[in-house]
């Protein structure tokens, strides 16, 4: 009844304030374009035609919305959509860690799916402590005002080098433990940048899964989420050198990559290789003339779900890297990241059914996809659809054979062909961009005017520029994890003795199998060819 | 006739089926198994609660031979499965009174090879 009556007195006031308003006031530079009908006071809207309209627009005098209240109401929503997208995308990419961790844990044998499944799970809560008090301080401390987030300009202290008169910007020192910069739009980019950063620090555990001492990984994931992700992360998206190699050298607009082919993926991917390669292969995977032996993943339908989880997640990723929901190229952006996924898949299952193997291979069908999502990841922004699914086919093709080059010229043994699709992948993405971009997208960026063009719409200094990005990280992440990986193996260890890898380290590292009660046992070791078990 | 009962570390089954091949014995049925030996299982902890497990994994091997194949196949089995430590697993010896291939009818000896 209270509420009732209270609500009868709201609308009284709601009816007769507008008129006393409009007649005692002179209309001023923000002149009243619209008084008011009793708020909320409309009739049920079953279609919805009428919900929404100038009486919801925040007026700063109740009941009289003025032009400036329009502007103010317009900017609001350009950034309430923008956040939203971000937000929402950002919250899809957290949910790639769930496909990063089915395509593991499928990749892999069952007697280490506790194992596998516990670092997909660690991973991401320690790396959003480490990315929280220092990660995200290194990585954007400097990258400027958040233009379409609001404008907050608190993240303004690149730290850098002055070279040949040139400004070479190494890393931020602002915004550690988001201290001092209580802003929304800073929050919305801190939980955007940090699922991406968590999807690069998971990939290593794929490629080194079955063998990886778990103690050596936890630490792992705080080194890296803290100091190698954000370093080259600064340089490409925080205001670092890379990306001023245009405004520096005239290469191109630096090095550009959208939404972090390079900096997510081929980071990742050459992590990957480091530790794989460190770690040595698993016991029974190259026979006495190093020869590979097959050792099958032990849910392949868990690897493909978890390839279609990622997929999904990539409509986050690749779109939500405009940071804004009102750049209208999302449309553009996702169209060729379908593109290049459909296209990959389908390469690499032709290449493996007619020319590498004689059936369409499951494992390079998931592969093959996300190797073209891994490609396109980069210049999706930058090139229109033909290109998106030539980008897509090379990746499907360079997928297989790379994964084969890995394994029997480097034997290097990658359970989840992890290096294949984001290392080399990775880098395919930012090359493609050199080449493919066609100057429809991307006018000022990094300083520069005009857009963004690759080799083949006229910019050869746009490939230079990829080149040296691609090469800078692979020099760079691949001594950081070398020094880390050197460290945690004097250290703690990185290898698990040879009777608990051959047992699975479900038990021995975690306590527990992860499928009590099946017989999972014969399939495992029956399946193995040779090598497996004798101390050599 | 004689039918060799192998009981063996799962891991082992690769080096087994090996050393089987290298001694011309290519039939074989195996199948999981658990059991209790001289190992004594072990203890370990599921969200903090202590539990033993004291029937392991096993892989059981049945193979059966003619008289003349006995200690090739004993041979081969032990050459693949020792490891010295304990765990390594058993053997069993049984007289096998009559074997019938079903597809031909044929009995004894003949049905093995």
């Amino acid at each position: 009844m209270i509420m009732k009556r209270l609500s009868f007195a709201f609308l009284l006031l709601a009816v007769f304030l507008p008129l006393k308003a409009v007649g005692g006031q002179t209309p001023s530079a923000s002149s009243v374009v619209a008084s008011l009908p009793a708020a909320g006071s409309h009739e049920a809207d079953p279609t919805g035609a009428s919900t929404g309209g100038f009486s919801d627009v925040t007026a700063a005098v109740p009941g009289q919305v003025s032009l400036l209240d329009l502007a103010n109401q317009s900017g609001k929503n350009k950034i309430s959509l923008n956040m939203m997208w971000m937000l929402l995308t950002g919250f899809m990419v957290m949910f790639m860690s769930a496909g990063f961790a089915l395509v593991e844990t499928g990749f892999t044998r069952a007697k280490n799916a506790c194992h596998t499944m516990s670092m997909n799970l660690l991973v991401y809560p320690v790396a959003v402590i480490a990315f929280y008090f220092v990660g995200f301080g290194i990585m954007f401390g400097g990258s400027g005002p958040l233009a379409t987030l609001g404008g907050y300009a608190g993240l303004n202290h690149e730290a850098g080098v002055t070279l040949f008169g040139k400004t070479f910007g190494l890393f931020g020192r602002h915004g550690f433990g988001l201290g001092g910069s209580y802003d929304v739009g800073l929050f919305t980019l801190f939980l955007f940048q940090l699922v991406f950063m968590d999807a690069a620090v998971t990939i290593p555990t794929g490629a080194m899964a079955e063998r990886w001492k778990f103690a050596s990984f936890f630490v792992y994931g705080w080194f890296v989420a803290a100091f190698v992700y954000p370093l080259y992360g600064n340089w490409v998206w925080g205001g670092g050198w890379l990306s001023a190699l245009g405004t520096n050298f005239h290469l191109g607009h630096g090095h550009v990559d959208f939404a972090g082919s390079s900096v997510v993926h081929m980071t990742g991917g050459v992590m990957a290789l480091v530790g794989a390669w460190l770690l040595g292969p698993r016991v029974g995977k190259y026979d006495e003339a190093g020869n590979p032996n097959v050792i099958p993943g032990h849910n392949i339908p868990m690897a493909v779900l978890g390839t279609f989880v990622l997929a999904f997640g990539w409509f986050g990723f690749n779109p939500g890297s405009t940071l804004a929901g009102g750049d209208l190229r999302i449309a553009i952006v996702a169209v060729n990241t379908l593109l290049a996924s459909a296209s990959g898949a389908v390469a690499a299952t032709l290449w493996m059914w007619l020319v590498r193997s004689n059936k369409p291979d499951p494992g390079m069908m998931c592969n093959g996809m996300l190797a073209g999502l891994v490609a396109i990841t980069a210049p999706c922004a930058y090139v229109g659809p033909g290109s998106a699914l030539l980008i897509g086919l090379v990746a499907g093709l360079l997928v297989v054979e790379a994964a084969f080059f890995v394994e029997r010229k480097l034997r290097v043994d990658d359970p989840v062909g992890a290096i294949a699709v984001h290392g080399v992948n990775g880098a395919w993405g930012c090359v493609a961009l050199g080449l493919f971009a066609d100057g429809t997208y991307g006018d000022g960026l990094n300083g520069v005017a005009g857009t963004v063009k690759g080799l083949f719409y006229g910019d050869g200094g746009q490939l230079a520029a990829q080149a040296i990005g691609v090469a800078v990280d692979f020099l760079f992440v691949g001594l950081a994890s070398l020094v880390l990986f050197k460290l945690l193996d004097l250290t703690i260890g990185n290898r698990v003795d040879r009777e608990t890898e051959i047992k699975g380290l479900d038990v021995p590292e975690m306590g527990i199998e992860a499928y009590p009660g099946f017989d999972t046992w014969l399939t495992e070791f029956g399946l193995v060819n040779q090598g497996e078990g004798k101390e050599s | 006739m004689k039918l060799i009962i192998a009981l063996i570390q799962p891991h082992m089954l690769p080096d087994v089926k090996k050393a089987l091949d290298e001694a011309t014995v290519h039939k074989m049925t195996v199948s999981n198994a658990l059991g209790a030996g001289e190992q004594a299982g072990f203890s370990e902890t599921y969200r903090g609660v202590k539990h033993t497990t004291n029937l392991l994994k096993k892989v059981r091997i049945e193979i059966a031979v003619n008289e003349n194949f006995v200690k090739l196949t004993v041979d081969a089995i032990i050459k693949g499965a020792r490891t010295g430590k304990i765990g390594d697993g058993k053997i069993f010896i049984l007289d096998l009174p009559e074997v019938i291939r079903i597809r031909t009818g044929e009995n004894g000896p003949d049905a093995i090879g």
